[in-house]
């Protein structure tokens, strides 16, 4: 494994309107990892990761300041191609929300309008997506069913499935199990796992238990500050700030 | 005390007949024109040309109608599919979209036959296309345009912002996002609002007496910029002129083919709509 950074965050601000939601966030996300950000809910996790795509440009009252790094560019720079980013930049959001499409179209979407492939190249690409995302067994033999005839836990494969057919190298994931039951969460998290060898993965979670089982790297943010950031085993175990300890162990949160 | 009870079954009752009485209306117009129409229902009656108020049957005025309102479509579908699209997508949310929301809805109450007296100065005068298809078409299309935006508009605002998020995500531009995801699950609102907007166009008289043609042409027009035939004018000309009873059965014979074709648009819309919900499964306004 490479141990080069990803993405690198400096001195980012973030505020919508004037409620400030991130401060000064300094981190550094590497590749082939999977970096989990744990915190309480509305302490400005899905806003951070949706900076790291630059989803947040949706709102008209969200104003940035600072850098976020990828692959050593400055992705609020103005020669940065935004539609260029989010195919760099793949995300999967907290509610599975596959397009009212079949299966196959769902996952042929990212190439076809990025003119990637078409015919027998693009059956291809869905096949192997659909494979990554360890759906492929379970839907092989009705592409062209609905995607919304699916279960929840297999309609946020496919959901993976999608971002993974644009080979983005950034994978982000919004809770992407709390919609789910135990067994649908237990493929994701395992999938995550194997996602790590060709991607970088960045997972927002509520649980403590899931961050503990994925990830590499932990966050904890609090009040949109940066607690604590490090190796998962040494968050884990060995939180410096009381904070954190307090959130793993589970007395708040 | 009043017993609250039995105040509550007389209040039931009579909204009851309330309720009943406006259906039966309905009922009552259709029963009545199906009965007195449906005589006049002969092969003969649909096929050939009226000859005067007496005399012939109703084929140009059929095909007229449907003339009349494929070219009010062609006009209004796309004009109202993409202003919707403006304004739900692009449209600032600022003065000068709300006073272009305040003329389309304003457009939506002016009186029909104010709409066919402008057709009558502009299209057919000023613009010289003549008392003509072209002239009747295009002025049913003003009328309906209101209604082809707003529908477009809000079946567009129904679809969720995530299809929206997910595809931009994914890298998708705006426009490809609003063609391929949000056009298409919009697409069952949208057809239904233009299907509605149809059935409005097919009934309307006074805009197509203005501009289109005196009702009892007995050819179809060869060319976009000839009179046309329409049910809705030979009615009217065969009702307040003809004076004689094969010229009220021939109002009742048009009126009865004028509610069919209705009907049929009524509910191939909600078929149409049937379909994409159950394919989709998308929900909208
Ligand atoms: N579009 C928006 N406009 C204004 N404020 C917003 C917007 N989106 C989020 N916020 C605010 O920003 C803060 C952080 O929200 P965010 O969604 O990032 O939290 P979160 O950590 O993901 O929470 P959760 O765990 O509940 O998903 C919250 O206080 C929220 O109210
Ligand atoms: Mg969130």
């Amino acid at each position: 494994m490479s141990n080069q950074t990803r993405i690198e965050t400096r001195n980012l601000n973030l505020r919508f309107g004037s409620a400030v939601v991130l401060k000064n966030l300094n981190m550094s996300i590497k590749s082939n990892f999977v970096t989990a950000i744990m915190g309480p809910s509305g302490c400005g996790k899905s806003t951070l990761i949706r900076t790291f795509n630059r989803l947040n440009d949706l709102i008209p009252e969200c104003h940035i300041e600072g850098e976020v790094i990828l692959n050593g560019m400055n992705i609020f720079d103005k020669k940065v191609d935004v539609v260029e980013l989010r195919k760099r930049v793949g995300m999967v959001f907290q509610k599975p929300n596959p397009f009212p499409k079949s299966i196959y179209d769902n996952v042929a979407y990212g190439p076809k309008m990025h003119g990637m492939a078409h015919g027998k190249k693009l059956d291809t690409i869905v096949e192997k997506s659909l494979k990554d995302a360890a759906l492929w067994a379970e839907v092989k033999d009705r592409l062209r069913d609905s995607a919304l005839s699916l279960s929840g836990g297999q309609q946020q494969r496919l959901c993976i499935a999608r971002t993974l057919s644009v080979q983005p190298e950034v994978i982000l994931l919004d809770e992407p199990c709390s919609a789910l039951d135990p067994a649908a969460t237990a493929k994701i998290e395992s999938l995550m796992v194997q996602l790590k060898k060709n991607y970088t993965v960045i997972v927002v979670t509520h649980n403590m238990q899931q961050a503990a089982r994925v990830s590499d790297y932990t966050a904890f943010l609090y009040l949109g500050e940066l607690m604590e950031y490090g190796e998962a085993e040494q968050v884990f175990k060995n939180p410096s700030n009381k904070l954190t300890e307090d959130f793993i162990t589970g007395r708040f949160g | 005390m009043v017993n609250e009870q039995v105040k509550e079954k007389y209040v039931k009752i009579f909204l009851y007949f309330t309720a009943s009485f406006s259906i039966l209306v309905l009922i009552a117009i259709m029963f009545f024109i199906a009965i007195k129409g449906m005589g006049m229902l002969t092969v003969e009656f649909l096929t050939t040309a009226p000859y005067r108020f007496e005399y012939g049957g109703i084929y140009p005025q059929i095909i007229g109608t449907l003339y009349l309102t494929g070219v009010c479509m062609v006009f209004a579908g796309p004009i109202g599919i993409l202003a919707g699209i403006y304004l739900s997508e692009y449209a600032p949310v600022n003065i000068i979209t709300k006073i272009l929301r305040f003329f389309v809805e304003s457009l939506a109450g002016v009186p029909s036959i104010v709409i066919g007296l402008f057709g009558l100065a502009f299209l057919v005068y000023y613009m010289h296309f003549q008392i003509s298809l072209f002239s009747g078409g295009l002025a049913l299309g003003f009328m309906i345009l209101p209604w082809t935006v707003r529908a477009s508009e809000e079946a567009i605002r129904a679809v969720p912002f995530s299809y929206r998020e997910a595809s931009l995500a994914l890298g998708a531009s705006k426009w490809q996002t609003i063609k391929e995801v949000v056009a298409k699950a919009a697409a069952p609102g949208i057809v239904t609002g233009l299907l509605l907007g149809l059935g409005k166009a097919i009934g309307e008289t006074a805009v197509v007496l203005l501009t289109a043609g005196s009702g009892l042409e007995s050819f179809l027009p060869r060319s976009i910029f000839e009179p046309v035939a329409s049910l809705p004018v030979y009615l009217y000309m065969i009702a307040t002129q003809g004076h004689t009873s094969e010229a009220y059965n021939r109002a009742y014979g048009a009126a009865l083919v004028l509610l069919g074709i209705f009907l049929v648009i009524n509910v191939f819309a909600s078929l149409l709509r049937n379909y994409y919900i159950k394919k989709h499964r998308v929900r909208f306004g």
